[in-house]
């Protein structure tokens, strides 16, 4: 079966994200100043093959714990939907 | 004595080294494609600045799954030494041979300047020739400099004295203003708890050729050579 997973990679948020930082203050540029908190991470999208959703899952897992996001900075989520 | 530096796609601080090691210090050398899968008898293993893989998802993320790296790890395990200077030292995180991580710059900017560092110990390969409190003018050039490591990593390479480098000013003070990254305790290089890895944000290796006019980084290098002569 083919699977396809949605993961969101996100900064830890005990840690400092400069990015989402810069786009906080940019927001009373845009008249929105009551947004705030602004966070930034990554969204990745992949297809896997496997026989079932568990095995699907843990294989992306690995890939997520080894590559896709670093512990010490990161964490993720993610959500698996099966490909037609 | 023979040393191998590590070429991924994207290093662009792999000719300095060379150069450094062949026509300053006149020492064999050799490039190692990163889809070699043999060190080819290198005593000592330099992984370079640059940008592999184009920094894509984290610096340095992509370049340690590099079919090379595999030898790397291998030969670091068994006590090989290894140095990674600021991509390299990226990728040396990534693959677990240091700990901690190189994060974004505070300002979100690529920084490239001369900074000074303190040698903080002696008891190192790359610090050998150094005294700890001597300041070196090392320039950096980096976008993730940030060194981070959660509090009882800090700790411990503290105890285990295995911090290297801190940034630090002209007269060796550390001070906020002479961070230029805001790195955890201001630091700029460590090594593992064996001593045999280290890495490393500033380019000793853009410091050393007497015609640039700073041979501060020679230094580091001359330690390794000394160091290993003597071992």
């Amino acid at each position: 079966m083919k699977f396809r997973a949605e993961i969101n990679v996100m900064p830890l948020k005990a840690l400092l994200d400069p990015q989402g930082k810069a786009i906080t203050a940019s927001m009373k540029n845009l008249d929105l100043p009551e947004i705030g908190n602004v966070r930034v991470g990554k969204h990745i999208t992949l297809e896997v093959d496997a026989p079932d959703e568990e095995q699907a899952r843990q294989k992306v897992e690995t890939a997520c714990k080894k590559l896709l996001a670093n512990p010490i900075m990161e964490f993720f989520e993610l959500e698996l939907f099966p490909e037609n | 004595m023979k040393f191998g530096v590590v070429v991924f796609p994207g290093s662009n601080c792999d000719h300095d080294m060379i150069y450094v090691l062949k026509k300053l210090m006149d020492q064999e050398v050799m490039a190692l494609w990163h889809k070699e899968k043999d060190l080819q008898g290198c005593d000592f293993i330099i992984l370079p600045g640059g940008f592999s893989y184009g920094d894509y998802l984290r610096s340095g993320a992509i370049a340690r799954f590099s079919p090379i790296m595999e030898q790397v790890i291998a030969f670091a395990q068994k006590g090989g030494y290894v140095l990674g200077i600021c991509n390299g030292f990226q990728i040396l995180c990534e693959a677990h041979l240091l700990p901690g991580a190189l994060l974004h710059n505070p300002n979100h900017r690529f920084m490239c300047h001369n900074a000074f560092i303190r040698c903080e110990t002696d008891n190192a390969l790359v610090t050998r020739t150094l005294s700890p409190g001597q300041v070196l003018k090392i320039p950096i050039a980096h976008g993730e400099g940030r060194y981070y490591a959660p509090e009882k990593t800090l700790r411990s390479l503290n105890d285990q004295d295995q911090v290297l480098f801190r940034y630090c000013d002209e007269t060796g003070n550390l001070n906020p203003s002479h961070n230029p990254n805001n790195s955890e305790e201001y630091i700029a290089g460590i090594c593992n708890e064996n001593r045999n890895v280290f890495g490393m944000m500033p380019h000793p290796e853009r410091a050393a050729d007497p015609e640039l006019g700073n041979t501060d980084g020679l230094l580091v290098f001359e330690g390794i050579l000394n160091a290993m002569i003597k071992e």
